[in-house]
Protein backbone atom coordinates (compact mmCIF):
# COMPACT_ATOMS: atom_id res chain seq x y z
CA UNK A 1 0.00 0.00 0.00
CA UNK A 2 1.28 3.48 -0.81
CA UNK A 3 1.82 5.95 1.99
CA UNK A 4 -1.28 8.13 2.21
CA UNK A 5 -0.91 11.58 0.70
CA UNK A 6 -0.81 13.96 3.66
CA UNK A 7 -0.36 17.16 1.65
CA UNK A 8 -4.11 17.80 1.71
CA UNK A 9 -4.04 18.22 5.49
CA UNK A 10 -2.81 21.43 7.13
CA UNK A 11 0.08 21.22 9.62
CA UNK A 12 -2.21 22.89 12.11
CA UNK A 13 -5.65 24.41 12.07
CA UNK A 14 -5.70 28.16 12.34
CA UNK A 15 -8.35 30.80 12.41
CA UNK A 16 -10.63 32.59 14.86
CA UNK A 17 -12.66 29.56 15.90
CA UNK A 18 -10.53 26.45 15.84
CA UNK A 19 -12.58 23.48 17.03
CA UNK A 20 -11.44 21.67 20.16
CA UNK A 21 -11.53 18.39 18.28
CA UNK A 22 -11.53 17.94 14.55
CA UNK A 23 -11.71 14.67 12.65
CA UNK A 24 -10.65 15.18 9.03
CA UNK A 25 -11.41 12.37 6.60
CA UNK A 26 -10.63 9.80 9.27
CA UNK A 27 -10.76 6.22 8.09
CA UNK A 28 -10.38 3.14 10.24
CA UNK A 29 -10.41 -0.38 8.86
CA UNK A 30 -9.93 -3.81 10.34
CA UNK A 31 -8.83 -5.91 7.39
CA UNK A 32 -11.59 -5.47 4.83
CA UNK A 33 -14.08 -4.12 7.38
CA UNK A 34 -14.44 -0.35 7.18
CA UNK A 35 -15.32 0.93 10.68
CA UNK A 36 -14.99 4.64 10.01
CA UNK A 37 -15.38 5.85 6.46
CA UNK A 38 -13.71 9.22 5.81
CA UNK A 39 -15.29 10.78 8.88
CA UNK A 40 -15.44 14.56 9.29
CA UNK A 41 -16.49 15.75 12.73
CA UNK A 42 -15.79 18.96 14.62
CA UNK A 43 -16.47 19.47 18.30
CA UNK A 44 -16.25 23.00 19.66
CA UNK A 45 -14.92 24.08 23.00
CA UNK A 46 -17.41 23.47 25.79
CA UNK A 47 -19.72 21.51 23.53
CA UNK A 48 -21.38 18.24 24.59
CA UNK A 49 -21.74 15.99 21.58
CA UNK A 50 -23.48 12.64 21.85
CA UNK A 51 -22.99 9.85 19.38
CA UNK A 52 -25.80 7.35 18.91
CA UNK A 53 -26.31 4.57 16.45
CA UNK A 54 -26.62 0.82 16.04
CA UNK A 55 -23.80 -1.42 17.25
CA UNK A 56 -21.03 -1.74 14.73
CA UNK A 57 -21.65 1.74 13.36
CA UNK A 58 -18.24 2.95 14.54
CA UNK A 59 -19.36 5.17 17.41
CA UNK A 60 -17.07 3.73 20.06
CA UNK A 61 -14.19 3.74 17.56
CA UNK A 62 -14.48 7.53 17.33
CA UNK A 63 -13.74 7.86 21.05
CA UNK A 64 -11.07 5.18 21.06
CA UNK A 65 -9.21 6.84 18.21
CA UNK A 66 -9.33 10.19 19.95
CA UNK A 67 -7.90 8.53 23.08
CA UNK A 68 -5.19 6.98 20.83
CA UNK A 69 -6.29 3.46 21.77
CA UNK A 70 -6.67 2.67 18.07
CA UNK A 71 -4.34 3.55 15.23
CA UNK A 72 -5.54 5.59 12.27
CA UNK A 73 -5.56 4.30 8.70
CA UNK A 74 -6.17 7.57 6.92
CA UNK A 75 -6.99 11.17 7.72
CA UNK A 76 -5.91 13.35 10.62
CA UNK A 77 -7.38 14.11 14.03
CA UNK A 78 -6.67 17.59 15.38
CA UNK A 79 -6.95 18.65 19.02
CA UNK A 80 -7.03 22.39 19.67
CA UNK A 81 -5.75 22.83 16.13
CA UNK A 82 -2.71 20.61 16.62
CA UNK A 83 -2.56 17.23 14.92
CA UNK A 84 -2.92 14.34 17.38
CA UNK A 85 -2.36 11.33 15.16
CA UNK A 86 0.42 13.05 13.24
CA UNK A 87 3.09 15.63 13.84
CA UNK A 88 4.71 18.21 11.62
CA UNK A 89 8.19 17.30 10.52
CA UNK A 90 10.13 18.95 7.71
CA UNK A 91 7.06 20.85 6.57
CA UNK A 92 4.74 17.86 6.34
CA UNK A 93 2.70 15.59 8.57
CA UNK A 94 4.25 12.30 9.63
CA UNK A 95 2.78 9.70 12.04
CA UNK A 96 3.05 10.92 15.63
CA UNK A 97 5.78 9.48 17.85
CA UNK A 98 5.21 8.42 21.46
CA UNK A 99 6.30 11.78 22.86
CA UNK A 100 3.95 13.75 20.65
CA UNK A 101 1.07 11.41 21.48
CA UNK A 102 1.75 11.84 25.19
CA UNK A 103 1.73 15.60 24.94
CA UNK A 104 -1.53 15.91 23.01
CA UNK A 105 -3.19 13.02 24.86
CA UNK A 106 -2.74 14.88 28.15
CA UNK A 107 -5.67 17.09 27.09
CA UNK A 108 -8.04 14.14 26.93
CA UNK A 109 -9.64 11.97 29.60
CA UNK A 110 -11.84 8.94 29.16
CA UNK A 111 -14.34 6.81 31.07
CA UNK A 112 -15.06 3.27 29.94
CA UNK A 113 -18.04 0.96 29.88
CA UNK A 114 -16.21 -1.51 32.15
CA UNK A 115 -14.82 1.24 34.48
CA UNK A 116 -11.26 -0.15 34.29
CA UNK A 117 -10.33 1.04 37.76
CA UNK A 118 -7.04 -0.35 39.03
CA UNK A 119 -8.25 -3.15 41.33
CA UNK A 120 -5.17 -3.18 43.57
CA UNK A 121 -5.57 0.48 44.49
CA UNK A 122 -8.18 2.17 46.65
CA UNK A 123 -10.56 4.75 45.17
CA UNK A 124 -8.26 7.51 46.41
CA UNK A 125 -5.10 5.84 45.08
CA UNK A 126 -6.79 5.38 41.70
CA UNK A 127 -7.38 9.13 41.58
CA UNK A 128 -3.84 9.98 42.74
CA UNK A 129 -1.87 7.69 40.42
CA UNK A 130 -1.90 9.94 37.36
CA UNK A 131 -1.53 13.29 39.16
CA UNK A 132 1.50 12.03 41.14
CA UNK A 133 3.28 10.01 38.46
CA UNK A 134 2.33 11.85 35.28
CA UNK A 135 1.63 15.45 36.32
CA UNK A 136 4.30 15.40 39.02
CA UNK A 137 2.10 16.72 41.83
CA UNK A 138 3.22 16.16 45.41
CA UNK A 139 1.31 13.44 47.25
CA UNK A 140 -0.33 16.10 49.40
CA UNK A 141 -1.55 18.15 46.43
CA UNK A 142 -2.71 15.04 44.59
CA UNK A 143 -4.54 13.82 47.68
CA UNK A 144 -6.38 17.11 48.10
CA UNK A 145 -7.34 17.16 44.44
CA UNK A 146 -8.51 13.53 44.57
CA UNK A 147 -10.50 14.08 47.77
CA UNK A 148 -12.25 17.12 46.28
CA UNK A 149 -13.19 15.20 43.16
CA UNK A 150 -14.34 12.13 45.08
CA UNK A 151 -16.54 14.44 47.16
CA UNK A 152 -17.87 15.99 43.96
CA UNK A 153 -18.95 12.57 42.65
CA UNK A 154 -20.32 11.61 46.09
CA UNK A 155 -17.67 9.03 46.86
CA UNK A 156 -15.76 10.75 49.68
CA UNK A 157 -16.79 8.16 52.24
CA UNK A 158 -15.65 5.25 50.09
CA UNK A 159 -12.25 6.69 49.23
CA UNK A 160 -10.29 3.99 51.08
CA UNK A 161 -12.20 1.09 49.52
CA UNK A 162 -10.85 -1.10 46.75
CA UNK A 163 -12.98 -1.30 43.58
CA UNK A 164 -14.01 -4.89 44.39
CA UNK A 165 -15.96 -3.48 47.37
CA UNK A 166 -17.83 -0.92 45.25
CA UNK A 167 -20.97 -1.26 43.14
CA UNK A 168 -20.81 -0.59 39.41
CA UNK A 169 -22.29 2.87 39.79
CA UNK A 170 -19.80 3.70 42.52
CA UNK A 171 -16.89 2.39 40.45
CA UNK A 172 -17.95 4.48 37.49
CA UNK A 173 -18.16 7.61 39.65
CA UNK A 174 -14.64 6.95 40.93
CA UNK A 175 -13.52 6.47 37.31
CA UNK A 176 -14.97 9.88 36.42
CA UNK A 177 -13.11 11.45 39.35
CA UNK A 178 -9.91 9.66 38.29
CA UNK A 179 -10.16 11.06 34.76
CA UNK A 180 -10.98 14.59 36.00
CA UNK A 181 -7.99 14.54 38.36
CA UNK A 182 -5.79 14.86 35.27
CA UNK A 183 -7.56 18.17 34.44
CA UNK A 184 -8.39 17.25 30.85
CA UNK A 185 -10.00 19.73 28.48
CA UNK A 186 -11.87 16.98 26.69
CA UNK A 187 -13.78 14.15 28.36
CA UNK A 188 -14.88 11.01 26.56
CA UNK A 189 -17.66 8.82 27.92
CA UNK A 190 -17.85 5.43 26.23
CA UNK A 191 -21.18 3.78 27.11
CA UNK A 192 -20.51 4.53 30.76
CA UNK A 193 -23.93 3.32 31.87
CA UNK A 194 -24.21 0.21 29.70
CA UNK A 195 -22.73 -2.18 32.29
CA UNK A 196 -24.82 -0.78 35.16
CA UNK A 197 -27.96 -2.06 36.82
CA UNK A 198 -30.91 0.19 35.91
CA UNK A 199 -31.35 1.53 39.43
CA UNK A 200 -27.82 2.95 39.63
CA UNK A 201 -27.67 4.54 36.17
CA UNK A 202 -29.03 7.77 37.64
CA UNK A 203 -26.14 8.26 40.04
CA UNK A 204 -23.71 8.26 37.10
CA UNK A 205 -25.82 10.37 34.75
CA UNK A 206 -26.33 12.90 37.55
CA UNK A 207 -22.57 13.31 37.86
CA UNK A 208 -22.32 13.91 34.11
CA UNK A 209 -25.16 16.45 34.31
CA UNK A 210 -23.16 18.21 37.00
CA UNK A 211 -20.08 18.29 34.77
CA UNK A 212 -22.10 19.83 31.96
CA UNK A 213 -23.53 22.47 34.28
CA UNK A 214 -20.43 23.37 36.27
CA UNK A 215 -17.33 22.57 34.21
CA UNK A 216 -16.20 24.06 30.95
CA UNK A 217 -15.35 20.70 29.44
CA UNK A 218 -15.65 19.59 25.87
CA UNK A 219 -17.40 16.25 25.95
CA UNK A 220 -18.00 13.43 23.56
CA UNK A 221 -20.33 10.69 24.71
CA UNK A 222 -21.48 7.40 23.26
CA UNK A 223 -24.66 6.20 24.90
CA UNK A 224 -27.79 4.11 24.53
CA UNK A 225 -29.68 6.31 27.02
CA UNK A 226 -31.69 8.32 24.52
CA UNK A 227 -33.57 10.34 27.12
CA UNK A 228 -30.32 11.33 28.80
CA UNK A 229 -28.75 12.20 25.44
CA UNK A 230 -31.69 14.40 24.59
CA UNK A 231 -31.55 16.22 27.93
CA UNK A 232 -27.92 16.90 28.07
CA UNK A 233 -26.42 17.23 24.58
CA UNK A 234 -25.75 20.33 22.56
CA UNK A 235 -25.63 18.18 19.46
CA UNK A 236 -26.44 14.58 18.64
CA UNK A 237 -24.79 12.60 15.83
CA UNK A 238 -26.45 9.50 14.44
CA UNK A 239 -23.83 7.09 13.12
CA UNK A 240 -24.53 4.50 10.51
CA UNK A 241 -22.00 2.38 8.62
CA UNK A 242 -18.97 4.34 9.76
CA UNK A 243 -20.38 7.71 8.77
CA UNK A 244 -22.46 10.42 10.35
CA UNK A 245 -25.86 9.75 8.81
CA UNK A 246 -27.55 12.73 10.46
CA UNK A 247 -26.69 15.30 13.10
CA UNK A 248 -28.40 18.19 14.79
CA UNK A 249 -29.71 19.59 18.04
CA UNK A 250 -31.37 16.98 20.28
CA UNK A 251 -34.81 18.39 19.55
CA UNK A 252 -34.22 18.26 15.79
CA UNK A 253 -32.74 14.80 15.76
CA UNK A 254 -35.09 13.13 18.23
CA UNK A 255 -38.17 15.25 17.45
CA UNK A 256 -37.93 15.48 13.72
CA UNK A 257 -35.40 13.08 12.19
CA UNK A 258 -35.07 13.57 8.45
CA UNK A 259 -33.17 10.47 7.40
CA UNK A 260 -35.04 7.21 7.04
CA UNK A 261 -32.24 5.31 8.84
CA UNK A 262 -32.46 7.65 11.81
CA UNK A 263 -36.23 7.22 11.97
CA UNK A 264 -35.90 3.44 11.84
CA UNK A 265 -33.24 3.42 14.54
CA UNK A 266 -35.17 5.72 16.86
CA UNK A 267 -38.42 3.86 16.50
CA UNK A 268 -36.63 0.53 17.12
CA UNK A 269 -35.08 1.98 20.26
CA UNK A 270 -38.46 3.30 21.45
CA UNK A 271 -40.09 -0.08 20.91
CA UNK A 272 -37.42 -1.67 23.07
CA UNK A 273 -38.55 0.53 25.97
CA UNK B 1 18.83 -56.95 57.60
CA UNK B 2 18.53 -53.24 57.96
CA UNK B 3 21.68 -51.98 59.54
CA UNK B 4 20.83 -48.45 60.72
CA UNK B 5 23.38 -46.94 63.08
CA UNK B 6 22.09 -44.12 65.25
CA UNK B 7 25.50 -43.08 66.58
CA UNK B 8 26.71 -42.61 62.99
CA UNK B 9 23.48 -40.73 62.16
CA UNK B 10 24.03 -38.19 64.96
CA UNK B 11 27.69 -37.91 64.01
CA UNK B 12 27.00 -36.87 60.39
CA UNK B 13 23.89 -34.78 61.04
CA UNK B 14 25.72 -31.49 61.85
CA UNK B 15 27.75 -31.78 58.66
CA UNK B 16 24.60 -32.34 56.61
CA UNK B 17 22.82 -29.43 58.28
CA UNK B 18 25.70 -27.12 57.35
CA UNK B 19 25.35 -28.36 53.77
CA UNK B 20 21.60 -27.72 54.00
CA UNK B 21 22.49 -24.07 54.49
CA UNK B 22 24.40 -24.17 51.20
CA UNK B 23 21.50 -25.90 49.48
CA UNK B 24 19.07 -23.23 50.68
CA UNK B 25 21.48 -20.49 49.68
CA UNK B 26 21.89 -21.99 46.20
CA UNK B 27 18.11 -22.38 45.80
CA UNK B 28 17.35 -18.82 46.93
CA UNK B 29 20.15 -17.17 44.94
CA UNK B 30 19.23 -19.17 41.86
CA UNK B 31 15.55 -18.38 42.35
CA UNK B 32 16.18 -14.66 42.80
CA UNK B 33 18.19 -14.63 39.60
CA UNK B 34 15.48 -16.66 37.84
CA UNK B 35 12.74 -14.21 38.88
CA UNK B 36 14.59 -11.15 37.60
CA UNK B 37 15.71 -12.84 34.38
CA UNK B 38 12.37 -14.56 33.89
CA UNK B 39 10.51 -11.26 34.14
CA UNK B 40 12.92 -9.72 31.64
CA UNK B 41 12.38 -12.66 29.26
CA UNK B 42 8.60 -12.36 29.62
CA UNK B 43 8.60 -8.59 29.04
CA UNK B 44 10.98 -8.93 26.08
CA UNK B 45 8.38 -11.09 24.35
CA UNK B 46 5.81 -8.32 24.71
CA UNK B 47 7.80 -5.45 23.19
CA UNK B 48 6.83 -4.07 19.80
CA UNK B 49 10.17 -5.34 18.41
CA UNK B 50 9.11 -8.59 16.80
CA UNK B 51 12.64 -9.85 16.14
CA UNK B 52 13.64 -9.51 19.80
CA UNK B 53 10.48 -11.35 20.81
CA UNK B 54 11.18 -14.18 18.39
CA UNK B 55 14.80 -14.57 19.49
CA UNK B 56 13.79 -14.65 23.16
CA UNK B 57 10.99 -17.09 22.42
CA UNK B 58 13.41 -19.50 20.71
CA UNK B 59 15.98 -19.12 23.48
CA UNK B 60 13.34 -19.96 26.10
CA UNK B 61 12.26 -23.01 24.10
CA UNK B 62 15.88 -24.12 23.74
CA UNK B 63 16.58 -23.85 27.46
CA UNK B 64 13.37 -25.66 28.38
CA UNK B 65 14.06 -28.48 25.94
CA UNK B 66 17.57 -29.35 27.14
CA UNK B 67 18.50 -30.98 30.48
CA UNK B 68 19.58 -28.80 33.39
CA UNK B 69 22.56 -31.02 34.12
CA UNK B 70 23.86 -30.47 30.58
CA UNK B 71 23.51 -26.72 31.00
CA UNK B 72 25.44 -26.86 34.28
CA UNK B 73 28.26 -28.86 32.66
CA UNK B 74 28.25 -26.55 29.68
CA UNK B 75 28.64 -23.34 31.64
CA UNK B 76 31.29 -24.84 33.92
CA UNK B 77 33.41 -26.95 31.53
CA UNK B 78 32.85 -25.34 28.12
CA UNK B 79 33.02 -21.77 29.39
CA UNK B 80 36.81 -21.86 29.99
CA UNK B 81 37.38 -22.74 26.30
CA UNK B 82 35.96 -19.32 25.53
CA UNK B 83 37.99 -17.72 28.28
CA UNK B 84 35.09 -17.66 30.78
CA UNK B 85 36.40 -19.25 33.97
CA UNK B 86 33.80 -19.43 36.71
CA UNK B 87 33.83 -20.91 40.19
CA UNK B 88 31.44 -23.86 40.70
CA UNK B 89 29.10 -21.59 42.63
CA UNK B 90 28.98 -18.87 39.99
CA UNK B 91 28.63 -21.31 37.12
CA UNK B 92 25.97 -23.24 39.03
CA UNK B 93 23.94 -20.12 39.85
CA UNK B 94 24.06 -18.92 36.25
CA UNK B 95 23.00 -22.31 34.86
CA UNK B 96 20.21 -22.98 37.34
CA UNK B 97 19.07 -19.32 37.34
CA UNK B 98 18.85 -19.28 33.55
CA UNK B 99 17.12 -22.65 33.42
CA UNK B 100 14.42 -21.62 35.86
CA UNK B 101 14.18 -18.15 34.31
CA UNK B 102 13.00 -19.88 31.14
CA UNK B 103 10.26 -21.70 33.07
CA UNK B 104 9.30 -18.67 35.14
CA UNK B 105 9.09 -16.47 32.03
CA UNK B 106 6.24 -18.71 30.86
CA UNK B 107 4.49 -18.27 34.21
CA UNK B 108 4.94 -14.49 34.04
CA UNK B 109 3.83 -14.38 30.42
CA UNK B 110 0.57 -16.11 31.30
CA UNK B 111 0.16 -13.85 34.33
CA UNK B 112 0.72 -10.68 32.29
CA UNK B 113 -1.70 -11.88 29.64
CA UNK B 114 -4.35 -12.52 32.28
CA UNK B 115 -4.56 -8.80 33.10
CA UNK B 116 -7.56 -7.37 31.18
CA UNK B 117 -6.82 -5.13 28.20
CA UNK B 118 -8.95 -2.41 29.76
CA UNK B 119 -6.25 -1.87 32.37
CA UNK B 120 -3.80 -0.87 29.62
CA UNK B 121 -6.42 1.40 28.10
CA UNK B 122 -7.12 3.11 31.41
CA UNK B 123 -3.38 3.61 31.95
CA UNK B 124 -3.07 5.10 28.46
CA UNK B 125 -6.00 7.42 29.11
CA UNK B 126 -4.16 8.66 32.21
CA UNK B 127 -1.03 9.08 30.10
CA UNK B 128 1.03 6.69 32.26
CA UNK B 129 4.26 5.70 30.48
CA UNK B 130 4.61 2.05 29.38
CA UNK B 131 7.25 1.39 32.07
CA UNK B 132 5.07 2.86 34.80
CA UNK B 133 2.04 0.99 33.49
CA UNK B 134 3.97 -2.28 33.81
CA UNK B 135 5.34 -1.64 37.28
CA UNK B 136 2.36 0.12 38.87
CA UNK B 137 -0.62 -1.43 37.08
CA UNK B 138 0.07 -4.61 35.14
CA UNK B 139 2.71 -6.49 37.14
CA UNK B 140 0.97 -6.04 40.53
CA UNK B 141 -2.15 -7.58 39.01
CA UNK B 142 -0.18 -10.38 37.34
CA UNK B 143 1.40 -11.42 40.63
CA UNK B 144 -1.55 -13.23 42.25
CA UNK B 145 -2.20 -15.44 39.24
CA UNK B 146 1.54 -16.13 38.87
CA UNK B 147 2.12 -17.12 42.50
CA UNK B 148 0.99 -20.74 42.22
CA UNK B 149 3.34 -21.37 39.31
CA UNK B 150 6.13 -19.43 40.99
CA UNK B 151 5.69 -21.55 44.12
CA UNK B 152 5.95 -24.78 42.14
CA UNK B 153 9.22 -23.66 40.64
CA UNK B 154 10.58 -22.53 44.01
CA UNK B 155 10.14 -26.09 45.26
CA UNK B 156 11.43 -27.30 41.88
CA UNK B 157 14.66 -25.31 41.99
CA UNK B 158 15.23 -26.44 45.58
CA UNK B 159 14.91 -30.08 44.57
CA UNK B 160 17.19 -29.54 41.56
CA UNK B 161 20.08 -28.09 43.58
CA UNK B 162 21.63 -31.60 43.98
CA UNK B 163 22.53 -31.33 40.29
CA UNK B 164 25.07 -28.71 41.32
CA UNK B 165 27.00 -31.51 43.06
CA UNK B 166 28.25 -32.64 39.63
CA UNK B 167 30.50 -29.58 39.45
CA UNK B 168 31.48 -29.73 43.11
CA UNK B 169 29.16 -27.26 44.85
CA UNK B 170 29.18 -28.40 48.48
CA UNK B 171 25.44 -28.69 48.90
CA UNK B 172 23.52 -31.54 50.56
CA UNK B 173 23.93 -34.20 47.91
CA UNK B 174 27.61 -33.48 47.43
CA UNK B 175 28.18 -33.73 51.19
CA UNK B 176 26.21 -36.96 51.48
CA UNK B 177 28.29 -38.44 48.65
CA UNK B 178 31.47 -37.32 50.38
CA UNK B 179 30.38 -38.95 53.65
CA UNK B 180 29.53 -42.13 51.76
CA UNK B 181 32.86 -42.38 50.05
CA UNK B 182 34.74 -41.67 53.28
CA UNK B 183 32.86 -44.22 55.42
CA UNK B 184 31.35 -46.64 52.89
CA UNK B 185 27.99 -46.06 54.59
CA UNK B 186 25.29 -44.65 52.30
CA UNK B 187 22.04 -45.60 54.04
CA UNK B 188 22.13 -42.94 56.77
CA UNK B 189 23.39 -39.93 54.76
CA UNK B 190 21.02 -40.49 51.82
CA UNK B 191 18.07 -41.14 54.11
CA UNK B 192 18.81 -37.97 56.02
CA UNK B 193 19.08 -36.00 52.78
CA UNK B 194 15.63 -37.27 51.77
CA UNK B 195 14.16 -36.34 55.14
CA UNK B 196 15.71 -32.87 55.05
CA UNK B 197 14.35 -32.21 51.54
CA UNK B 198 10.90 -33.40 52.59
CA UNK B 199 10.98 -31.32 55.77
CA UNK B 200 11.61 -28.17 53.74
CA UNK B 201 9.54 -28.84 50.59
CA UNK B 202 6.25 -29.72 52.28
CA UNK B 203 5.91 -26.64 54.53
CA UNK B 204 7.11 -24.41 51.68
CA UNK B 205 4.36 -25.63 49.37
CA UNK B 206 1.77 -25.06 52.11
CA UNK B 207 3.25 -21.66 52.95
CA UNK B 208 3.01 -20.55 49.35
CA UNK B 209 -0.73 -21.26 49.28
CA UNK B 210 -1.23 -19.16 52.42
CA UNK B 211 0.99 -16.43 50.98
CA UNK B 212 -1.06 -16.37 47.77
CA UNK B 213 -4.26 -15.71 49.72
CA UNK B 214 -2.53 -13.05 51.79
CA UNK B 215 -1.23 -11.25 48.68
CA UNK B 216 -4.68 -11.26 47.10
CA UNK B 217 -6.20 -9.72 50.22
CA UNK B 218 -3.36 -7.22 50.51
CA UNK B 219 -3.82 -6.09 46.90
CA UNK B 220 -7.57 -5.93 47.36
CA UNK B 221 -8.08 -8.41 44.52
CA UNK B 222 -10.76 -10.99 45.22
CA UNK B 223 -10.73 -14.19 43.23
Amino acid sequence: MNAPDMSAFPLRLEGPSVPMVSFRKVTKTYGSLVVLDSLDLDVNEGEMVTIIGPSGSGKTTVLRMLMTLESINDGVIYVEGEPLTHMPKGGQLVPADARHLRRIRSKIGMCFQSFNLFPHMTALENCMEGPVHVLGLSRKEARERAEDLLAMVGMAEKRDQHPSRLSGGQQQRVAIARALAMRPKIMLFDEVTSALDPEVIGEVTNVIRKLVAEYNLTMLMVTHQMGFARDISDRVCFFYGGKICEQGSPDELFGNPRQERTQQFLSAVREAI
Amino acid sequence: MLDWRWDFTWEILPRLLVATGNTLLAALLGYGLAIVLGLALALAQRTPWRVLGMVVREAVEFIRSTPLVLQIFFVFYVGPQFGVRLSPWTAGMIAIGLHYAAYLSEVFRAGLESVPKGQWEAATSLNLSPARTYFRVIIPQAIPSSLAGMGNYLVGIFKDTPMLSVIGVAELMHTANAIGSETYRFLEPYTLVGIIFLAISLPTAGGIRLFEGWVRRKLGILK
